[in-house]
């Protein structure tokens, strides 16, 4: 068992992957000698070689169509899109495409595939770089959307997303990357997709977020206990598709109150389908309105108003208030 | 400087009279009289679906009149380990590669069987975003290199999806990873109503060939000679890693884009007949007429055989058209999710209710 961060947890799943099975490839701009621009692939491709950790050209269309058809013939590409604000170049391949591969083909054929990608703002990146477009993914059947908070699940969910038979896009809190390390496991392990975590039990409200959220939603609760004597619970969604109704369900029955915290802008964006779910299977022990804290329904701004426009814990603490005093 | 499209000669075997310009390579005259046949058989089935929809029997279809050569000189040469991966009006294609040809009334059916391609046939199903499959084309051939397959792919795709970014990136990609694909453009002059010309200001698709540093070919697609030799060599050169090629083989769409379409909107008659003269099947009827491996009889018994082949296309057709609505929650993912089997037993009831 060793300390590692986010970046290192994902390295090592990489590593691992390309150990067990030889279809396993990695695939994208500058994943090979540069080790990815966050380093993510840092050290695969003088381990495995340049067929299975692959630079190609710069073009995110061609990345993700190509891997729908190594998937189709027999690998499994673990392909990485630099950010995930440029993936709409590649929108149609992954929402047409890839996503489509089992149903059009009434199962006949598969792409079983990874598309990982960073994203989230905080980092003062250049325009673009820090959007958060999950919702577009959520919107979108035949994709899985997965999402880890901590070193330990971003090794065990990437590891279950390449065994996973059907396309899983991975997105990266890339303002976590190297912001803490946790005890992971050498060993390879897997954390099941398809299922919520309750990262903190709590009796008076429930506190829902995924990714880039869940230190904020964290140091919130604790801040809730100590200043108002509030006992907040907090679920880490890590898999938006297939999403785990049944824990937000449960969770909220109990604290009879909830709020979602995302990064994504408000309108349409995944907590809207969060309230909509509490509100239709848990409408009558709602004490309170469910409400959202949220980035503002404007393009992501320049670095400069970033963290005003960025959901903070202080937000999520007066949000979480008004629901208590409603 | 010369002009780049001198570089692509148009390769001819047998011309529009029927006359041969060149030999018959790896084909024999026996070839001919049973291709012959066949793309009878296939332009009868093509004919009867367009009646089809006018009947109201199946939605819009794409017919394929006129690409009949084309489509089979590019799919014969395979082997059972290639993969073809097709565009959606490739129906001839598909056939000779193990697809039945009613598929291409279950696509215009708007029927899930359509993509239900026989587990023994190495294709893809068509999809319709124009130029997309081109990519996954480059993918399964870098699969079959990667894994040691011995294996040529070949993806079809149209003269209008060349100014799409994917075709693009696909050539670059295909470059790049040395992949054993082969690019089968069928250049049929118009995509709907908007002809060639307007495409692109190059003399040929084929020249593109040079900025991926690929060796590219035009070829008469409406000659089945030229085309299958052209593909039989580049499938073997494949198969030996010497991918990617470029093929332009210059055909024309006869009937209308599909059956919602019509051409007399945007094309000229003089046009029409220019290339209904250089008809695939008409030149190579010409050629067996004059060597005498076939007579009026001969032509009387495959007119009788395509309409017995069609009816027997349709009565299978009609025969598979019942399926279970299951498919259509089944195949989203490997398992289905919870939420989605609420949704699907909503459905069922629906359904229920609804035959009630």
């Amino acid at each position: 068992m060793a300390k590692l961060t986010i970046a290192q947890a994902l390295n090592a799943a990489l590593a691992q992957a390309l150990e067990a099975d030889d279809s396993v490839i990695v695939l994208g701009e500058d994943v090979g000698k540069d080790g990815g621009v966050f380093r993510i692939t840092d050290g695969l491709l003088d381990r495995f070689g340049k067929d299975r950790v692959i630079d190609t050209p710069l073009a995110e269309s061609g990345i993700v169509g190509t891997s729908v058809g190594l998937a189709i013939a027999g690998m499994k590409p673990v392909a990485e899109i630099q950010f995930l604000g440029f993936i709409y170049e590649t929108m149609d391949q992954i929402a047409s495409q890839a996503s489509r591969v089992r149903f059009r083909s009434l199962g006949r054929y598969s792409a079983p595939m990874v598309i990982r990608t960073p994203y989230g703002g905080g980092v003062k990146a250049p325009e673009i770089h820090s959007d958060s477009l999950e919702a577009l993914f959520t919107h979108t059947p035949g994709i899985k959307v997965v999402t880890p908070s901590n070193p330990y699940d971003a090794k065990g969910l990437l590891l279950a997303a390449i065994d996973d038979p059907d396309p899983v896009l991975f997105l990266e809190p890339m303002r976590l990357y190297r912001a803490f390390r946790d005890e992971v496991p050498d060993e390879p392990y897997r954390v099941q997709l398809g299922r919520a975590n309750v990262v903190r039990e709590g009796a008076d409200i429930t506190l829902i977020g995924w990714g880039p959220s869940v230190p904020l939603l964290k140091a919130a609760a604790d801040d809730l206990a100590a200043r108002y004597d509030v006992s907040a619970e907090v679920i880490d969604l890590m898999t938006l598709t297939p999403l785990d109704e049944e824990t937000i369900v449960e969770s909220v029955k109990r604290t009879q109150r909830a709020v979602v915290v995302h990064e994504a802008v408000r309108t349409s964006g995944f907590g809207g389908e969060i309230a909509a779910v509490i509100q239709e299977k848990a409408f009558l022990y709602l004490e309170a309105p469910i409400f959202r804290v949220t980035g503002y329904d404007t393009p992501y701004p320049t670095t400069m108003f970033e963290d005003l426009w960025l959901p903070d814990t202080t937000q999520v603490v007066a949000t979480a208030l008004d629901a208590i005093r409603y | 400087m010369g002009e780049a499209s001198e570089l692509f000669p148009l390769i001819v075997r047998m011309d529009e009279e029927g006359e041969l310009v060149g030999d018959l390579g790896l084909l024999s005259k026996q070839d001919l009289v049973d291709i012959y046949r066949e793309m009878r058989l296939l332009r009868a089935f093509d004919e009867r679906a367009w009646n089809l929809q006018r009947q109201g029997v199946i939605g819009t279809y794409a017919p394929y009149k006129g690409q009949e050569a084309a489509q089979l000189g590019a799919t014969k040469p395979l082997h059972e380990s290639d993969w073809l991966v097709p565009t959606y009006r490739d129906w001839a294609a598909g056939y000779v590669r193990g697809v039945p040809v009613t598929h291409g009334l279950f696509f215009s059916k708007g029927h899930p069987r359509v993509g239900d391609v026989p587990k023994s046939a190495k294709v893809l199903p068509a999809q319709v975003v124009i130029g997309a499959q081109t990519l996954h084309g480059v993918g399964v051939a870098w699969a079959t290199k990667l894994r040691n397959e011995n294996a040529a792919t070949i993806v079809t795709f149209g003269d209008g999806s060349t100014s799409e970014g994917d075709v693009h990136e696909a050539m670059n990609f295909a470059s790049v990873f040395s992949v054993p694909l082969i690019f089968f453009c069928e250049n049929n002059q118009w995509a709907i109503s908007v002809p060639i010309e307007r495409q692109m200001r190059a003399k040929t698709i084929a020249q593109r060939a040079l900025a991926y540093d690929m060796e590219g070919f035009r070829v008469d697609g409406n000659d089945y000679v030229a085309v299958y030799n052209l593909v039989s060599e580049l499938a073997d050169r494949a198969r030996r890693g010497e991918g990617p090629f470029l093929v332009e083989a210059v055909t024309y769409r006869l009937g209308a884009h599909t059956t919602a379409d019509d051409p007399s909107k945007y094309r000229v008659v003089a046009d029409e007949e220019r290339w209904a003269k250089r008809d695939p099947i008409a030149r190579l009827e010409k050629f067996l007429l004059r060597e005498s491996l076939i007579d009026e009889e001969r032509i009387l018994a495959v007119d009788a055989a395509a309409k017995e082949w069609v009816d027997e296309v349709l009565a299978d057709f009609k025969a598979e058209l019942s399926i279970s609505s299951s498919v259509l929650f089944q195949n989203v993912y490997a398992e289905m999710p919870q939420s989605l089997a609420n949704q699907f037993d909503h459905y069922q009831k629906r359904a229920k209710e609804v035959r009630a």
